[in-house]
């Protein structure tokens, strides 16, 4: 370990100082992958600056227009201190898979997206939400679309200096639902050999007038399948839609075959899955507005 | 006729005298002693998996500031062609030493070539990676099949198993053995299968790490505190393999995370000690998780080829198993057992089982719970229900037709005392799990299983107290709650309060030989030494009321904590705080070799549903019933009961050991490497059942490993029932299922 200097500013513009004077610095949210890699030998900062001491970046808040939910925000108090879940029970699910609760009182959702794992769990139920990052760094603020924020197995998009202060989720409508489903060879405490996101819009006549489907584990990033969705727009997601959904998924889908699972499993299993979530998701609409 | 028949506390389930150290973070395990001016040991291990080492540059590292020793393989004595003998066997010294410490060629990935001591874990760390080994890579062999090949790399170029063969072949071991005519008696059967099974290579999957801290003081007495199932095995292996006199080595054990049969040898403990020889400072090391996976014995994987032949009545008349088992690098002699007890459940006159061990470049294996039994039964039981399917009879009436009983004899040439087969297999039959439905979609298995139980040597000292109280000292650490097994029996014996006996794990200088916790012999043979010692004690303190009433020892009875004479008592608490007047302190030992031993079976019921979209199996029921002979504390032999089901479920569903083509472990940490957690598993229900062992006082059998031998041939059984495929491969994980779905 070769960690000379911990620093936990108290607000975003000192955090910036101390991500951009040249050091080597790595930030610190919940920590439960940097100080893994840590201790593995495949992190090596000089600095460690900690976010959880600014209040922009441990802030969950919902308006009329969106639900921001602060980078450094721990997956535990955004399930069971916000309201997050009742608006997005995919993306709550998928937190919820992750570590167990010891680890989600300390991850974070804006850890899990920048760590950037193929298999992150949160990283498709973003997706499917149209979730954007909000980036800020030396040249000012700007916004991201998450598909776009991961470029790579452990890359992400932020720039020298660069820092991932919030997600920003569109609000849903009440005929909106998302749904999020991995397969996991156990029930917890393991990693996505498939994951998918999905999120589904439907009119008063249950046709689908929006979707979204995101697949995770199958391909270097977690990908938006815009086929997909638009297989199921129009549609009143009859078998011949879920059909081409799932078809359209598979398609997209280039897995490597690993420890966790063989090329040929995984392109089939992200299949079901999309079949199931898009069923889970038209569920959750039939429910609320019955 | 056991010497005990009615029991007042046996069989009770008070609080382990343990548990509140455990549950509140007091209790001290490997990792936990730190000794005054202690530096950290950190090892050097190999990139290859085969190679021959041209030399080891350990002067960088050496003249690093605040590193105080360097050690390699030249610092441990030449093994020659002596043997140990260690509890459950004997071991050769060259297949032992080279799994601490490599000298000279690297047979596996990750194999020990030197190690570094300095002043901070980190610092031990910086200095190894200084250490520069110059090696000649080798190719590496880890298929076992692939191993026997006639182009495939030899791991050891002198080794002719009982003079087989002549050329160097990787054959570690053979057996074969023969009862009866087995080709003429296969032909009187009605229906004849055959078929081939095999398990991948597993690990035990102890939760706590090997760690240890060891000093050696001015006059060459090492003091030695490690996390272990037997501290008299670790004195005796660390002496022999560092060349030092095992009297000077005293070891303590530390409470232990679980073993599994992984802790009944040594890795850290002698280099450690080497490490403080040298330094002249007390030695702390502890093994990372990935390492543990990557550099300790496992289970080995084996392939079973089964041929079962039935009249078609259902009475077996033959069988014929072909066991291949795979040695890892060094031979860990995991044939014999799998050749010896294959047909241990069954009547069978006429039956060959052989068994062969092959090296490759992993690990050498080691024991896990009823070490090798589980992989040969995957095949003959799974046989035996596919057998039983083909006769069109029910699974469990098959095997109680054909069950062994009291008289039969096995492979191994003696006859069975009373054994509690058929009593399994009654209540399984009869149980409300096997009597209700399969639920729709879902299978169901049934397996039985055997395992041979140990005795051998154990020792045990009672101090009573002066407040009445007692102290028991055994030198059998306590995996599975045997301190509240010894508490019960002596406090069975001598009618005193359970909450008075304070049982303690006693270091090797400390009280009598104790051989390992393993072989499920601690309860049995450990606990006869205190029941022993315990009569001991009943005996004197009869003496002593005798010459306190003036009357004859034989007229002097003992009941209820007391010595009684007519209307006159004295209690025990009364005779402990007079000791001191009345003859002097009362302490009792006993020591043994138990020939008390008695076999276990148990008899497991499965129902698993199989998601065929994406191969993923849910163990929906889980029900195990075990010949127990006497539950000292039946919550702990339930305990052992559920936890073998456990380990074997996961043995079935998911666990394997996952090699690249270089011989490197692709899976070594829980996250890849996926035992069950809690809610991958039902309730497993548990049914004991009592056949006493008429050889041991309370009738005791070993429970411990029995039920991990049953899981996979029953699991396997339900996933097919439910599947509709025929899987005989472990693990029967949700990509082989979906493959072979597809392929149907």
């Amino acid at each position: 370990m070769s960690i000379q200097e911990f620093v936990a500013p108290h607000s975003l513009s000192e955090a910036k100082g101390f991500l951009s004077d040249g050091a080597a610095a790595s930030v610190l949210a919940g920590g439960t992958d940097l100080l893994v890699g840590v201790r593995l030998g495949t992190r090596n900062p000089e600095r460690v600056v900690d976010l959880k001491k600014i209040p922009e970046l441990t802030a969950i808040s919902i308006d009329a227009e969106a639900v921001h939910i602060g980078a450094a925000a721990s997956a535990f108090s955004i399930l069971h201190d916000s309201d997050v879940p009742s608006f997005f029970p995919g993306f709550a699910e998928a937190l919820d898979l992750i570590g167990s609760t010891q680890i989600q009182g300390r991850c974070s959702a804006g850890g899990n997206l920048c760590n950037a794992s193929p298999a992150a769990d949160s990283i498709p139920a973003l997706i499917a939400n149209g979730a954007q990052c909000l980036i800020t760094g030396p040249a000012g603020d700007h916004q991201m679309p998450v598909e776009d924020f991961v470029v790579g197995p452990s890359k992400n998009a932020l720039k020298e200096g660069e820092l991932l202060v919030a997600l920003i989720l569109p609000r849903p409508s009440p005929q909106t639902a998302d749904a999020y489903l991995r397969l996991t060879p156990r029930t917890e405490m393991d990693i996505a050999v498939a994951g998918v996101g999905v999120s589904l819009t439907l009119d008063e006549n249950a046709t689908c007038t929006a979707a979204r489907v995101s697949i995770g584990a199958v391909a270097p990033t977690a990908l938006l399948v815009e086929a997909a969705g638009a297989a199921l727009v129009g549609t009143q997601l009859d078998a011949a839609a879920i059909e081409a959904a799932v078809a359209a998924a598979r398609q997209s889908a280039c897995p490597i075959s690993d420890k966790r699972g063989t090329s040929e499993y995984r392109t089939h299993v992200v299949g079901v899955l999309v079949a199931r979530a898009i069923a889970q998701a038209q569920a959750r609409i039939v429910e609320a507005v019955s | 006729m056991n010497a005990y028949q009615e029991f007042s506390i046996i069989g009770s389930r008070p609080v382990r005298p343990d548990g509140l150290d455990k549950v509140t973070g007091r209790a001290r395990y490997g990792a936990d002693l730190n000794m005054q001016g202690q530096i950290y040991g950190h090892i050097v291990r190999s990139p290859h998996a085969h190679a021959i080492i041209e030399s080891i540059d350990t002067s960088q590292a050496l003249a690093t500031e605040g590193v105080l020793a360097v050690m390699t393989g030249a610092d441990l004595p030449e093994p020659g062609d002596s043997v140990l003998g260690g509890g459950e066997g004997a071991i050769a010294l060259k297949d032992l030493s080279p799994m601490v410490m490599s000298q000279g060629k690297v047979l596996f990935h990750s194999q020990a070539v030197a190690a570094v001591a300095a002043t901070s874990p980190e610092l031990a760390a910086q200095a190894a990676a200084l250490i520069e080994v110059s090696y000649q890579v080798l190719p590496a062999v880890t298929d076992m099949h692939e191993a026997l090949g006639a182009d495939a790399p030899i791991l050891h170029a002198d080794r002719f198993p009982d003079g087989f063969p002549e050329e160097p072949t990787n054959l570690a071991a053979h057996i074969s053995l023969e009862v009866g005519e087995p080709d003429a008696a296969f032909e009187r059967a009605d229906v004849v299968i055959e078929q081939t099974y095999s398990v991948p290579m597993c690990h035990q999957g102890y939760i706590e790490p090997h760690a240890c801290v060891a000093r050696v003081d001015a006059a060459g007495q090492v003091d030695l505190w490690c996390s272990t199932q037997g501290h008299f095995m670790v004195a005796q292996y660390t002496a022999a393999l560092t060349g030092i006199d095992v009297g000077k080595v005293k070891v303590t054990a530390s409470e232990i995370g679980g073993g599994f049969g992984g802790k009944t040898t040594v890795y850290l403990e002698p280099l450690a000690v080497v490490l403080a020889q040298k330094s002249g400072r007390p030695v702390k090391m502890i093994m990372d998780r990935g390492d543990v996976f990557r550099v300790t014995g496992p289970a080995p994987g084996a392939q079973t080829r089964v041929k079962l032949g039935a009249t078609q009545d259902g009475q077996l008349v033959a069988a014929d198993v072909e066991c291949v088992m795979d040695s890892g690098a060094y031979s860990g002699n995991p044939a014999s057992f799998p050749a010896f007890m294959a047909t241990a459940c069954y009547k069978l006159t006429d039956a060959r089982s052989t068994g062969r061990a092959v090296y490759t470049n992993k690990p050498k294996i080691h024991a896990y719970r009823a070490p090798s039994v589980p992989q040969v039964t995957l095949g003959f039981e799974l046989a035996m229900t596919e057998l039983a399917a083909e006769l069109g009879m029910d699974p469990l009436a098959f095997r109680l037709k054909n069950a062994v009983e009291e008289g039969d004899v096995n492979m191994m040439g003696a006859p069975y005392n009373r054994i509690g087969l058929r009593e399994c297999l009654e209540v399984a039959s009869n149980h409300a799990h096997y009597k209700a439905p399969v639920a729709e979609g879902e299978g169901r298995g049934v397996a039985a299983g055997y395992w041979i139980n140990a005795g051998l040597q154990s020792s045990a000292t009672l101090n009573v107290l002066s407040d009445g109280h007692l102290s028991i000292l055994t030198g059998s650490p306590d995996i599975g709650g045997s301190r509240a097994s010894m508490a019960l029996m002596a406090a069975e014996v001598l009618g005193i309060p359970f909450e008075h006996i304070h049982p303690q794990i006693a270091a090797t200088d400390a009280v009598g030989h104790c051989d390992v916790t393993g072989g499920s012999r601690t309860t049995l043979a450990t606990g006869q030494a205190v029941i022993q010692a315990a009569e001991q004690c009943v005996a004197e303190m009869c003496r002593r009321a005798a010459a306190e009433w003036k009357v004859e020892v034989g007229v002097v009875t003992w009941s209820q904590g007391a010595a009684h004479y007519g209307e006159q008592s004295l209690t025990f608490e009364a005779l402990a705080r007079r000791a001191g007047t009345m003859g002097g302190p009362l302490t009792f030992s006993s020591s043994l070799t138990a020939s008390s031993a008695a076999p276990s079976f148990g008899v497991h019921i499965c129902d698993a549903k199989v998601d065929k979209e994406t191969g993923r199996t849910t163990i929906t029921r889980y029900t195990t019933i075990q010949d127990a002979g006497k539950a000292i504390h039946p919550a702990y032999v339930e305990g052992q009961m559920q936890g073998g089901a456990a380990q074997g479920i996961g043995w079935a569903l998911n666990e394997e050991y996952l090699y690249d083509e270089n011989g490197v472990l692709q899976n070594a940490g829980f996250l890849d490497y996926r035992i069950p957690v809690a809610s991958d598993l039902p309730f497993i229900d548990t049914v004991i059942v009592e056949v006493p062992n008429p050889l041991h006082p309370f009738g005791v059998k070993g429970v411990g490993e029995v039920p991990i031998v049953p899981p996979m041939p029953a699991v396997a059984e339900a996933v097919y029932q439910s599947a509709g495929v025929r899987l005989r491969d472990m693990p029967l994980n949700p990509p082989k299922i979906v493959a072979a779905l597809q392929e149907q």
